[in-house]
């Protein structure tokens, strides 16, 4: 294991390195793919510029990180580089040891017989953390991300380290990273009740309502989760002793005053809404991010790791100021899943639809921008595209999901009660 | 010296003085009866001034005087400084003074430092001065300034208007102003054929005011004042909100000797485009109207047919003696314009006022004393005087045979004197994603290095990068935009080396804009106001008790003295990208479908489990 991960670290390593060299570095900080105005490392740049020129960085509206990424890379700044390239070989790191844990947890559940072939072997089990951190190392968004300086590449590492915290059962560590991942950009707010979950059920604690040892964890989960949110937030104040990066960060999330373009489904949205609907659409598409924790959190109880990612892609396809970076935080889970393969209806064309929109979203650019020849529209229908492919993706991975369990349950060779082969429909 | 060198340019200015005097009678609480001195003396304005290439032209000159009065003492100051330079130029000045009115300026010379002259409550004056420039154009300026000794702020309301447009004194004491400067320009003012302008005005609207320390909420009295000022001189002012104002804390510095102000707010509109709908209301606040006197000549066909055209209006607190004891109101309205008449003349250099204006000026504001001097120069010291039917006139004779009556023209001169100080801007970059504005000041002094404060105001929608702001500044104030509220201010102190250019550059980031914030033709582009360059060792002389002609306060007497000076460059016209303006509905609804999409996908999965398919238990829905 040692040597394979070491030899793909290397390649990775390598691979940043030369595109850090290579012409490719000024240009590819400009795609608006890549960067965002949340992320973009022209504008951490921007706030520790005006922070030198005794302004504050807030004052304007061209910087929207957090005040201790400010000061974080206020200390390290010439060292941004490498920064971005450990924080990615952090994430490799990660999730190769929390998969590693995973394995155990899956192949502790008794199924019926005939699904043996559901269950991975444990030959399976042994490679899926090193594809898991060779699909995000090498993952041409994650190296694009890395070589844009995009601090999406830290919000990722966070939401690793804190996704790895939660599957080694460190309630303290879990919730200090997760009110980490949420202080930078609101949305991982809705990995609490996985991470809940999972330590619940780690701790062979059910969720019943009555029992009072699950309230005691949930308040005390709770707990640590607000008080290092509060901490947090309160360094910040006390850093730049005054608030106004609450309506600069997280207002600025969540109205979506900046409408560069993007690659996720508010910008065009906005910029064409009419006035006096625009903060009820806007109300409509936050909730949405938000909304599906509840009933995924009903429905994926037993299985908070596929909670996360069903988490994690939705905050990737809905947010507001999406990059590519995103989406690769949650593609990295997909090796994890391949004991799914099976049961995905249109892996294909989703797989199609995905690499195609990545190639015509600089094209359409292009053609929009600078040549002229094609307007607005074009690069929106793209957009439009890769957003439907991305659902479906997640849509279809969550189907293949239930599907399996509902295998594992009843066995794979469904009959109807004539004897003849059945076949399986949602009711 | 600055600009001010008339070396080879030829120059008219006509004046025009009328002086009222009022006196209040305290008596029974009776505020004003005014009693009025006017004196008229029927004078006949020769309006067909005509200057040619051709020698023979300046016989037919036949300037008309009343009388010969003596040449005013301050304009002997003026003439003195500007001897040197004045050599070689063939001048025509015409001064108005009127006659009683010599006597009272050399009272006032004698009295200035004992006890000062009893002031006159309300005086009006206006001037035209005419200067071919070097490019062959003709610059005509216009000045009428009205100066007005009281005060708006004390307690008691100013009911009696005589000279001073009621109007501008309502909004004077209604919204504190302490100072308010006002200009519509159309054109650009092309500095390196033009040379120096006597008052420089950004293209577009500029409206900049000072207010007394008294208002309470700057903001509502900002906003409601540029509402106010929008009706007064109809213009689009009301288009002034905090995205395009700034307060900056350097650049702009009262002219007046304000007391008391507190705050400054300065808004520039570079796409306001002037027209007849600002000239006419700009008319009717001169105390004669477009009636009589010089603004007869106003005719907009004609001043706006022209390669620039400005009209300005400056209200500004002036001292009324040397030792700036008590203050007046001075009430400055200016017109200038550059009139393309080399190339519609045929490529000669001739123009009179019927050529430049449609019109002739045949009857003098009815509120003036006495006729008009006409100064000529070079000044020729025979003068013939010749009573022509009943009506006396004064002809300058000139001797051909000498070579110095003819001065040198423009053309012959050599090159012409290069401004000192210039500026130049555009926007750098291809696509429409980023751009780079590089901004040029040019010092051509040969050994003089300035100080100089550069303001640049930079609209929200182009998002300034100040860490790649590559400039030589030894202080540099930056307010970043906030989106929708307020522009970027840059405001930077700057040594400009003798003999050299600084480069100023910054990148920017142009967003995309909410398709109801575009401008009706979207695809011409926004307009972003020019960078304004004050150098900063010089202030306006606020001393108006020297009697001289109005142009002359714009411009130094000597190297050392202060006076009011301002470069603009170019305003710039940046792309932005554009959304499709014609299909908010198909975004609104495909975008809402693919969110229906995502949610009807997930919805489906969360809410039904999987069943195996029965043929006989299939449901029918109801519907």
């Amino acid at each position: 294991m040692a040597a394979p991960l070491t030899l793909l670290l290397i390649v990775a390593v390598t691979i940043r390195a030369v595109l850090f060299r290579s012409s490719l570095a000024e240009l590819i900080p400009e795609r608006v793919e890549v960067v965002s105005p949340l992320n973009a490392w022209k504008r951490v740049v921007e706030g520790l510029a005006l922070l030198d020129l005794g302004v504050s960085p807030y004052a304007g509206d061209v910087f929207h990180e957090t005040p201790l990424i400010i000061y974080f890379f206020h200390f390290v700044s010439d060292y941004a580089e490498i920064v971005f390239m450990v924080m990615t070989r952090l994430v490799g790191c990660v999730f190769l040891l929390q998969f590693r844990k995973q394995k155990y947890a899956l192949e502790a559940e008794r199924y019926p017989l005939d699904c043996l072939e559901l269950i991975r072997t444990p030959k399976e089990m042994y490679y899926i953390p090193l594809k898991v951190a060779m699909f995000y190392l090498l993952n041409p968004f994650t190296i694009l991300s890395c070589v844009a300086k995009s601090t999406c590449g830290l919000n990722n590492a966070v939401i690793a380290l804190f996704i790895l915290c939660t599957v080694k059962g460190s309630s303290l560590m879990s919730a200090i990273f997760l009110a980490l991942a949420t202080y930078q950009s609101i949305y991982p707010l809705t990995l609490f009740a996985p991470a809940l979950l999972y330590l619940l059920q780690r701790l062979y604690i059910p969720v019943n309502w009555q029992r009072s040892s699950f309230w005691l964890f949930t308040t005390q989960y709770t707990f640590m989760y607000l008080g290092s949110l509060c901490v947090m937030v309160c360094l910040s104040f006390f850093l730049l002793s005054s608030w106004d990066f609450l309506s600069s960060v997280y207002g600025f999330i969540l109205s979506v005053p900046d409408l560069t373009p993007n690659i996720g489904l508010f910008w065009y949205f906005f910029a064409e809404m009419f006035e006096h609907f625009r903060l009820f659409f806007i109300c409509v598409f936050q909730i949405n991010v938000f909304f599906y924790t509840i009933p995924l959190s009903i429905k994926l109880k037993e299985h908070p790791i596929f909670l996360i990612f069903m988490q994690i892609a939705i905050i990737s396809i809905f947010k507001s100021y999406p990059t590519v970076g995103d989406i690769a935080l949650y593609m990295a889970f997909l090796p994890a899943w391949n004991h799914l393969y099976r049961f995905l209806r249109n892996i294909f064309l989703v797989s199609v639809v995905l690499l195609a929109c990545s190639t015509l979203f600089p094209v359409l650019w292009h053609l929009w921008i600078y040549a002229g020849s094609a307007n607005s529209n074009f690069y929106y229908a793209i957009t439009l595209l890769f957003n439907v492919a991305q659902i479906l993706l997640v849509s279809d991975y969550f189907y293949a999901y239930l599907r399996r369990e509902h295998h594992l349950t009843h066995g794979l060779y469904l009959k109807r009660k004539d004897g003849s082969e059945a076949t399986l429909v949602l009711k | 010296m600055l600009a001010f060198v008339l070396c080879g340019l030829v120059y008219v200015f006509v004046t025009a003085d009328v002086q009222e005097t009022n006196q209040v009678k305290d008596a029974e609480g009776q505020t004003h009866a005014v009693e009025e001195e006017r004196q008229w003396e029927a004078t006949e304005v020769e309006t067909n001034l005509s200057l040619t290439d051709t020698p023979s032209d300046n016989e037919a000159d036949h300037v008309q005087t009343c009388d010969r009065p003596p040449p005013p003492p301050a304009k002997d100051e003026i003439q003195e400084a500007a001897e040197e330079v004045r050599r070689d130029s063939l001048e025509t000045n015409i001064v108005d003074v009127p006659s009683d009115k010599v006597d009272h300026v050399s009272d006032t010379k004698k009295t200035l430092d004992d006890p000062p002259p009893p002031p006159e409550k309300d005086r009006f004056q206006e001037e035209l001065v005419i200067r071919p420039l070097h490019s062959g154009d003709t610059y005509a300026s216009f000045q009428f300034r009205t100066l007005w000794d009281t005060d708006f702020f004390r307690g008691n309301k100013v009911l009696y208007y005589q000279l001073f447009p009621k109007s501008l004194g309502q909004v004077i004491s209604k919204f504190s102003v302490s100072e308010l400067h006002i200009s519509f320009t159309q054109g650009y003012w092309r500095t390196m054929q033009w040379g120096q302008p006597f008052l420089p005005s950004p293209p577009g609207a500029e409206l900049w005011e000072w207010c007394q320390d008294t208002v309470t909420d700057v903001d509502i009295a900002w906003k409601e004042l540029t509402n106010v000022l929008s009706g007064i001189v109809c213009a689009s002012l009301n288009f002034i909100d905090s995205t395009n104002t700034v307060q900056p804390s350097a650049s702009f510095k009262p002219l007046g000797v304000g007391n008391g102000n507190a705050f400054s707010a300065n808004a520039v509109l570079p796409r306001e485009i002037v027209c007849t709908e600002n000239l006419t209301p700009w008319k009717k606040l001169l105390p004669c109207g477009a009636k009589t006197g010089l603004a007869v000549l106003m005719n907009s066909e004609k001043v706006f047919h022209s390669s620039f055209y400005s009209q300005a209006l400056h209200i500004t607190p002036v001292c009324q003696d040397w030792q700036c004891k008590s203050t007046a109101w001075e009430l400055k309205r200016t017109l200038n314009v550059v009139f393309d008449l080399h190339s519609s003349g045929q490529g000669k250099r001739e123009w009179s006022l019927f050529k430049m204006f449609s019109r002739t000026l045949t009857e003098a504001c009815p509120l003036r004393h006495c006729g008009e001097q006409f100064e000529l120069s070079p000044a020729t010291p025979l003068l013939s005087q010749a009573v022509v039917l009943g009506d006396r006139r004064t002809y300058s004779v000139y001797d051909l045979t000498n070579q110095a009556t003819f001065g040198q023209m423009p053309a012959e001169s050599g090159d012409m004197l290069r401004p000192l100080l210039h500026g130049e801007r555009y926007v750098a970059g291809y696509g429409l994603p980023t751009g780079e504005i590089h901004t040029l000041v040019y010092n051509h002094h040969t050994y003089r290095a300035f100080p100089v404060l550069l303001l640049d105001t930079v609209p929200w929608y182009l998002r300034l990068y100040i860490h790649t702001l590559t400039t030589p500044a030894i202080y540099i104030h930056y307010q970043p935009s906030k989106d929708r509220l307020q522009p970027h201010l840059l405001e930077m102190l700057v040594q400009l080396p003798p003999n050299s250019v600084t480069e100023v550059t910054v990148q920017f980031e142009r967003a995309l804009l909410k398709w109801t914030e575009y401008t009706p033709d979207p695809n011409h582009g926004f307009y972003v106001g020019p960078l304004l360059a004050v150098p900063s060792v010089v202030a306006m002389d606020t001393n108006s008790t020297q009697e001289r002609p109005l142009f002359s306060s714009f411009f130094p007497c000597k190297e050392e003295s202060s006076y009011f000076m301002r470069v603009y460059t170019e305003p710039l016209l940046v792309n932005l990208p554009t959304p499709d303006f014609s299909m908010p509905y198909n975004v609104i609804c495909l975008t809402c479908t693919v969110m229906a999409v995502g949610y009807g996908s997930l919805y489906n999965l969360l809410t039904h489990t999987f069943q195996v398919e029965e043929p006989g238990l299939r449901c029918v829905p109801l519907l």
